[in-house]
């Protein structure tokens, strides 16, 4: 009895000396992943590495930003949800989240992660070439009811991507049956606007950051945001709601780690985000590229995943979009 | 102009920024010579350093490190059969097997003067007609897509060797590699058996290292190559290697020019690139050539039409990301997010207001092309000490490289495990005489074939005139229609008249 209680001491006082060491070594020691299921030179991934950049110098450790790409976002965001919840794994969460799983291609809900910082949203913009003869989005959509469905071919991203979403919600809150405008799949915004450019489609609905360098350029024109403000960057393009169409949709990105992660790794990553989040560098990147700014912490991150879940879920259903 | 251009002169020949360069140079040549790490991936590396540099310098570290990676994949196809980049793929087994012959001099020297040739006449075209050729670039939808990557699937039909019939069962091999993964059309899982990973597709640089490279360490192991033997004669080749690459320069002057001219126009369609431009002009030159036989066999000329085409290509994806802020290719796309966090939107902004950075860029081309005659030389040179290696040291060193190189473009085991099956099935596919390397471009090009046929099909409304009802996609079609119908005809007749040609497999 007695050995067995010394046993039992020494095998707690083990435990206890191995969980005492863990947690001396202050997270972190070693090098940070964070995944980004999006490719190189995207919005989720410039704005990632700007993250990791800020983050190096405060945690005294290398981010290392990994793509993994493909799977209309499925593998990377599979990534971040499997690997080990250490705090050495961590990755960029988008609006994704909340719409694969409803439309069959994996199970992964914004639950299996242990949600970090909210920190960017961008609405998206209705975008027309500009030589296009509608200068406002009543314009185009009155031509889009007056012609036979078909008559116009929109593009932007995936097939059920975020921006396909966006034009059906559109289209079916102005009283006309979602795919009236057949959307044509591409790899993502940039070749959608490529293609809006060499006249193969005509309308794309993209975030207006996407599209910013041929605004800029004067090849293509925003006719509207689908936001509930005007965007700071482009105060002369009309909301939705102001135009009297009550539809608002964006795509969104956050830090987010597996489920699970270790309560040190979390009260030492989120007063660091919230920090570069507030800090000059951060925002003059995310303002001179047009990104929209929002901050939301874990609790507040998971409230807004679960809120967009519901919504994304509702309106695909709707638009016959879910399985 | 003339301002310009002095301002860019300025901007480049400033003595931190040449040594950047030759810093950038040395280091691009290090990672693209490691079988399977690519120019991309060099360029990635990179970013985290010009976090520190001003916008010149850190553009001009990424040219020079992709400049000298792209030749310095040559190295390991050449010595070792593993193709440092798609690019190189379209000739490796020329290169490879010159290097077999004893002449590695001859290869790599080509491969060197060529690449320098191409890179120069490249950015030359590019400095002066970069806004026009932007708009050029600008005016290709889906239909113009379509054709120019089912032109680029055609060339199977010219660069594969031995039976045409073979050539196809590969080419739809790689076609059907393509599908796997999610299809981007409707979002369904093709061939995917419920993997994650599968769902992602088959990423072509792990099973180009399979198919060239673990294929090789096979056939070297089983020792049905003639092996050891054959291997023996493979010496460290002594003497120059400018001038037997000068000589093949000179020997084939035209395809030197088309090459050039092919692979800088090719160069600037965003998404087409350098892989597409190898093996079109390797194509072509095969087609033009009074000895077509010979190519693939160890064959200088059809090295310099690609080698000459896959660096004059490489400039052009600046083209339209520079002016409309388009990433023609990986590396382009990490340029523009480098260029955002420097505060610089490209975008016909910095056409306006700081036209020197555009010509900064192409001079910087110019020079890295330069600095690559006297780098390149010295790769060459230490590079082939390897070849001293024995073999049974060398052979598992390699497969090792492999695995971390199928590793590295994705960090995950799974591509390791696609080198290793893709390894097999080449093997086993080259042991019977099928040619691999129209796989490989039926593997880089499926996705875009399909991709843009569908695309159009959507846009049309199902109509298939409309890919001729565009200017640029008429004279596309046109062409490949002509190519296909000449092909058919050709073998119909070919084969009325004499027996079936025997397969020359690569290996008998």
């Amino acid at each position: 009895m007695l050995r067995r209680t010394i046993l039992l001491g020494c095998a707690a006082a083990a435990v206890l000396a191995l969980g005492m060491q863990r947690a001396e070594a202050a997270y972190p020691d070693r090098p940070i992943t964070l995944i980004v299921p999006w490719g190189a030179g995207g919005g989720t991934d410039a704005t990632a590495r700007i993250l990791a950049s800020l983050m190096e110098p405060a945690l005294g450790q290398p981010v290392n930003v990994v793509n993994r790409t493909g799977g209309s976002g499925v593998v990377g965001h599979s990534a971040i949800a499997t690997a080990e919840p250490d705090g050495y794994t961590l990755g960029i969460v988008t609006v994704e989240i909340g719409m694969m799983h409803w439309s069959g291609l994996t199970d992964l809900t914004y639950q299996d992660y242990t949600p970090l910082v909210l920190y960017n949203e961008d609405p998206s913009g209705v975008q027309v070439g500009i030589d296009a003869p509608w200068s406002t989005i009543d314009e185009l959509l009155a031509y889009v009811k007056d012609n036979p469905a078909g008559t116009l071919k929109a593009s932007g991203t995936g097939q059920g991507g975020i921006w396909h979403l966006a034009l059906a919600g559109m289209l079916k809150t102005a009283g006309m049956e979602p795919d009236r405008v057949p959307w044509v799949p591409s790899e993502g915004a940039a070749p959608g606007l490529q293609d809006l450019v060499a006249g193969g489609v005509d309308v794309v609905t993209c975030s207006i950051p996407e599209a910013q360098s041929l605004i800029d350029a004067g090849r293509v024109k925003s006719l509207a945001i689908m936001a509930s403000a005007r965007a700071d960057n482009f105060p002369d393009v009309p909301t939705l709601e102001e135009e009297g169409i009550d539809w608002r949709l964006g795509a969104w990105r956050g830090v987010a780690g597996p489920k699970g992660l270790p309560e040190e790794v979390v009260n030492t990553l989120v007063p660091l985000l919230e920090q570069i989040h507030a800090s000059d560098d951060f925002r003059n990147f995310m303002t001179d590229r047009g990104y929209g700014m929002v901050f939301e912490g874990p609790e507040g991150f998971e409230a807004f995943m679960a809120e967009s879940n519901e919504s994304l879920g509702s309106v695909m259903k709707e638009l016959g979009m879910a399985k | 102009m003339t301002d310009t251009l002095l301002a860019a002169f300025a901007l480049v020949f400033d003595p931190y920024v040449l040594v950047v360069m030759v810093a950038a140079g040395a280091f691009g040549l290090f990672v693209g010579a490691m079988p399977g790490l690519t120019a991309t991936l060099a360029t990635a590396l990179l970013v985290p350093i010009t976090f520190f540099m001003e916008p010149i310098p850190a553009l001009a570290a990424i040219v020079s490190t992709t400049a000298m990676a792209i030749f310095a994949g040559d190295l390991p196809g050449a010595l070792l059969r593993i193709p440092g980049t798609p690019a190189s793929a379209a000739y490796v087994d020329d290169t490879y097997k010159l290097t077999q012959a004893g002449k590695a001099n001859l290869g790599l020297g080509t491969s060197l003067v060529c690449a320098v040739l191409g890179g120069l006449v490249g950015a030359t075209i590019l400095a002066f007609t970069a806004p026009l050729l932007a708009e050029v670039a600008l005016s290709f939808s889906t239909f113009e897509y379509f054709w120019l990557a089912t032109f680029g699937l055609t060339c199977a039909a010219f660069v594969s060797t031995g039976s045409p019939v073979k050539g196809l069962v590969s080419l739809l091999l790689g076609l059907f590699i393509a599908t796997i993964g999610i299809d981007i059309m409707a979002g369904q899982p093709r061939f995917t058996f419920g993997s994650v990973e599968l769902m992602g597709g088959v990423s072509f640089i792990p099973a180009m290292i399979g198919m060239f490279a673990v294929s090789e360490v096979l056939r070297w192991a089983l020792g049905t190559t003639g092996g050891r033997d054959q291997m023996a004669k493979v010496s460290q080749a002594s003497g120059s290697i400018i001038r037997p690459g000068l000589a093949s320069l000179r020997r084939y002057k035209l395809g030197a020019a088309r090459g050039s001219l092919t692979g800088t126009l090719i160069g600037i369609l965003p998404g087409a690139g350098a892989d597409i431009a190898a093996w079109v002009t390797y194509a072509i030159s095969k087609k033009a050539s009074k000895e077509p036989e010979k190519f693939g066999t160890g064959h200088v000329e059809g090295l310099v039409d690609a080698g000459t085409a896959n660096n004059a290509s490489l400039g052009g994806a600046w083209v339209p990301a520079l002016v409309f802020g388009i990433p023609g290719d990986s590396i382009t796309a990490i340029v523009i997010g480098i260029l955002y966090m420097k505060g610089m939107n490209p975008g016909p902004m910095v056409m306006l207001n700081q036209p020197e950075l555009l010509y900064a860029v192409f001079l910087a081309f110019f020079v890295a092309n330069l600095l690559l005659l006297p780098l390149g030389w010295v790769a060459i040179k230490s590079y082939g000490q390897m070849l001293k290696v024995p073999r049974e040291v060398l052979m598992p060193v390699i497969l090792l490289l492999c695995m971390v190189g199928a590793f590295a473009i994705n960090n995950t085991v799974f591509g390791v495990t696609v080198m290793l099956v893709l390894g097999v099935v080449a093997f086993i596919m080259e042991e019977n005489g099928f040619p691999v390397a129209p796989a490989i471009l039926g593997l880089v090009l499926g996705s875009m074939v399909e991709r843009n046929f569908m695309q159009s099909m959507i846009k049309a409304d199902g109509n298939l005139l409309a890919f001729f009802e565009r200017p640029i996609a008429a004279g596309l079609g046109v062409i490949t229609l002509v190519i296909w119908l000449v092909v058919v005809v050709s073998a119909v007749r070919g084969r009325r008249r004499v027996p079936p040609v025997l397969a020359t497999t690569p290996n008998e």
